[in-house]
């Protein structure tokens, strides 16, 4: 596990050049340079030189479930704030209910919770949305916080690991989204005792051994609850 | 004006006891504010400065928005109590401009065809001013815009530099804004050594401008090992827990 | 403007139906709270108050200028605040609107009608010199209860302030002298519950605020409800009750951070 060199890397940093390396997310090239654009941590084990941000705001990928929540009903559809750079699109056609048109407000509205998935990019980085898919729904019940989308890849743990060791100690649901918004359900004291240990995921994300303590923690408190 | 103080007396020390080459202290710290994406606060010397950016996010209102790239709004602003003689709230002429020349630097290093449509708010607030202003707001800006992973092609950096009797000096501290002949604010990208702000105000021949220009370029790269030190800082605090 | 999920309002209350918020205080508990005094080295007085995670920056500046007509051996106060965008994604720039407005005037009235600053200490020369105090509130960051914070910084900030009289010719130094502050506490009603300091997320939920200023002796010296719910009589008395408590505790903790 130390085997892995967690170099953090800033925005100009020259990383190597495209004789020996293929530039990959957050780099530039410049004079044959590979460039880094980001603050982040350098990922240079196979050919391709990576960045991944450490900070940053989420920038949507097709394929990326994520929780919105509904800003605007429209007649064709919503507008939903996903943490992007702009609002997505969720069209009626993109839901599993049959609307009537003009009739979009009876079933989403300003403030609505949904759990979607990101269906459409175009040229122009417009975002559109869909809940046609397993799981996807509009969210009742339970809470939802916001994390830094760059820590969602370790919250989520390798295959899910982490989240997986969380809910083998609490009696919970999560439903991590990629653009940092959580939804845990639960009674209200496994709900507080998931969060701290997600806030506690967030602020160590980038050190060593973090999963063991995670573990120890977890198995501390459900042995102090019994 | 008649001057009854030596701006650098006869073995070459300035007002504040620093030599023709020397930088007044900058002390930064990156990541302070909770709401903002990104943000840093800069000491230069007695100047204290927070920047602070939000973004990228929906440029608002609808008609500012470029289908292209994102748009810099980079504000410039002087609290009321940051000067001797308090100052109206408010942007005025002066912060106007400010803002215009720092928003056009930054645009030139941010990476903005990654978000069309968008804004990267840049917000500047000058707590307590002492010469040299809008240099350690950029500074502090460039710190806040890698605090908030903005892609950028580089960090930016500002320095002044300026002509004090009759001597080409690094970065003008006060008395010697008021009092001296020239001051040059110059912003660069350190990587490359682009010029991407440059103004000046005074009297300087075309040798003494060229000295000062190489002084504040210097002084900019010092200004910038800072910054980076200070980005890395934030982070190496929490392996450091370890 | 950011929303707030009606998942998020419904947490709060069912949470708030079990005694508890969200970041595990009781109703009646503050955050933490700081207070850094002389931070500005250009402003007469300066403080810097954090409450959790709200920032609030006052900056004291003062000049010689000439009293109001009706007033002619009375020192001017005026009081301004900037809810600047730095400190927030919803705040805008441009001129003060309604929010900062009616904070500015809060602050200023907490000052003023408690006699904080004595006025009439501050003539220079009847109907024609007098010293100007200018508040200057800057928020830095937003994360609920700015009257609290800014009224804190504000008191803080002209407890460590000195008159600047050197620079206006007219004799030395001097500190400006102060009486005892009235601290202002502030809290917010949702669905059927009262809680204290409000979380940034309890401040968007809310349907009515009511700040309460209270002095050392447990008299109420300023009052102002915000927002367009409503207070029973009854809950208007605990928020009394719940501020007298808290704001002891504060004006101990201001006390202690300026040495006066």
């Amino acid at each position: 596990m130390p085997n892995e060199e967690r170099k953090i890397v800033l925005p100009s940093q020259i990383l190597g050049d495209i004789k020996s390396n293929k530039a990959g997310r957050g780099t530039f090239i410049e004079n044959g340079k590979i460039i880094s654009e980001k603050l982040g941590i350098l990922n240079a084990n196979s050919n391709f030189i990576n960045v991944t941000p450490l900070e940053g705001r989420y920038e949507p990928t097709v394929g990326d479930f994520i929780i919105g929540v509904v800003e605007e009903a429209l007649s064709a559809g919503w507008l939903v704030d996903i943490n992007a750079p702009s609002p997505a699109f969720l069209h009626v056609n993109e839901v599993p209910w049959d609307i009537e048109f003009g009739d979009t407000e009876k079933y989403l509205n300003r403030g609505d919770s949904i759990m979607a998935k990101v269906s459409q990019i175009d040229e122009l980085k417009k975002f559109q949305i869909t809940l046609k898919d397993r799981n996807l729904y509009k969210i009742k019940g339970g809470h939802i916080i916001e994390v830094e989308p760059s820590r969602v890849p370790r919250i989520i743990g390798k295959k899910g690991s982490m989240i997986a060791l969380i809910k083998k100690y609490i009696r919970c649901r999560i439903f991590v989204g990629q653009n940092g918004k959580i939804w845990v359900d639960g009674d209200t004291e496994s709900i507080e005792r998931v969060l701290q240990t997600i806030y506690k995921i967030e602020s160590e994300a980038i050190t060593f051994g973090l999963t063991n303590r995670i573990e120890e923690l977890l198995k501390k408190d459900a042995k102090d609850v019994r | 004006m008649e001057l009854d103080i030596k701006l650098i007396d006869d073995n070459g020390k300035r007002l504040d006891g620093r030599s023709a080459e020397e930088l007044r202290k900058i002390k930064i710290e990156a990541g302070v504010l909770h709401r903002a994406d990104g943000s840093c606060y800069l000491e230069w010397g007695g100047n204290k400065v927070l920047a602070a950016v939000y973004g990228p996010r929906e440029a608002i209102p609808r008609h500012t928005q470029n289908p292209l790239r994102a748009i810099v709004n980079a504000r410039y602003n002087m609290a009321a109590f940051s000067v001797e003689d308090r100052k109206r709230p408010g942007p005025d002429r002066r912060s106007r401009e400010i803002s215009k020349v720092i928003s056009e630097a930054l645009e030139k290093v941010v990476l903005t065809e990654h978000f069309p449509r968008s804004a990267i708010d840049v917000n500047i607030e000058v707590l307590d001013a002492e010469a040299g202003t809008r240099c350690a707001g950029l500074t502090a800006a460039g710190v806040a815009l890698a605090d908030a992973g903005i892609p950028m092609k580089d960090i930016p950096v500002a320095c002044a530099a300026g002509k004090i009797a009759g001597q080409v000096v690094l970065d003008l501290g006060k008395d010697e804004d008021n009092f001296g002949d020239a001051d040059l604010p110059v912003a660069i990208s350190p990587r490359t050594n682009e010029i991407l702000l440059l103004q000046m105000d005074g009297h300087l021949t075309v040798e003494e401008f060229n000295k000062a220009l190489d002084l504040a370029i210097k002084g900019c790269h010092a200004a910038s090992e800072i910054q980076k030190k200070a980005i890395l800082d934030k982070y190496q605090s929490i392996e450091g827990a370890e | 403007m950011s929303i707030v999920p009606s998942i998020k309002r419904d947490y709060i209350s069912k949470l708030a139906e079990q005694g508890k918020r969200v970041d595990g205080r009781r109703f009646d508990e503050y955050r933490k709270i700081e207070i850094e005094t002389n931070v500005v080295n250009k402003a007469e007085g300066s403080a810097r108050v954090k409450i959790g995670n709200t920032q609030v920056l006052t900056g004291i500046k003062m000049a010689v200028g000439e009293p109001y007509s009706d007033s002619p051996e009375s020192g001017v106060l005026t009081t301004a605040a900037e809810l600047i965008p730095l400190a927030s994604p919803d705040f805008e720039a441009g001129p003060p609107r309604e929010n900062a407005i009616e904070l500015a005037r809060v602050v200023d009235r907490g000052v003023r009608e408690s006699e904080v600053v004595e006025l009439d200490k501050l003539c220079l020369e009847p109907g024609e010199k007098v010293w100007v105090v200018f508040i200057d509130i800057h928020i830095l960051d937003y994360d609920g209860n700015l009257f609290d914070a800014a009224s804190l910084a504000s008191l803080a900030a002209l407890s460590t302030t000195t008159v600047p009289a050197t620079r206006f010719e007219v004799g030395e130094d001097y500190p400006l002298s102060l009486k005892e502050p009235p601290i202002s506490c502030t809290s917010v009603k949702f669905d059927n519950f009262v809680v204290i300091d409000p979380s940034l997320d309890e401040a968007e939920i809310a349907d009515a605020r009511l700040t309460v200023a209270t002095d050392k002796n447990g008299d109420i010296r300023a009052m102002q409800k915000g927002l367009n719910g409503s207070f029973t009589k009854e809950e208007i008395q605990k928020v009394i009750k719940v501020s007298l408590d808290n704001g002891r505790e504060i004006r101990k903790q201001l006390s202690e951070s300026t040495g006066k």
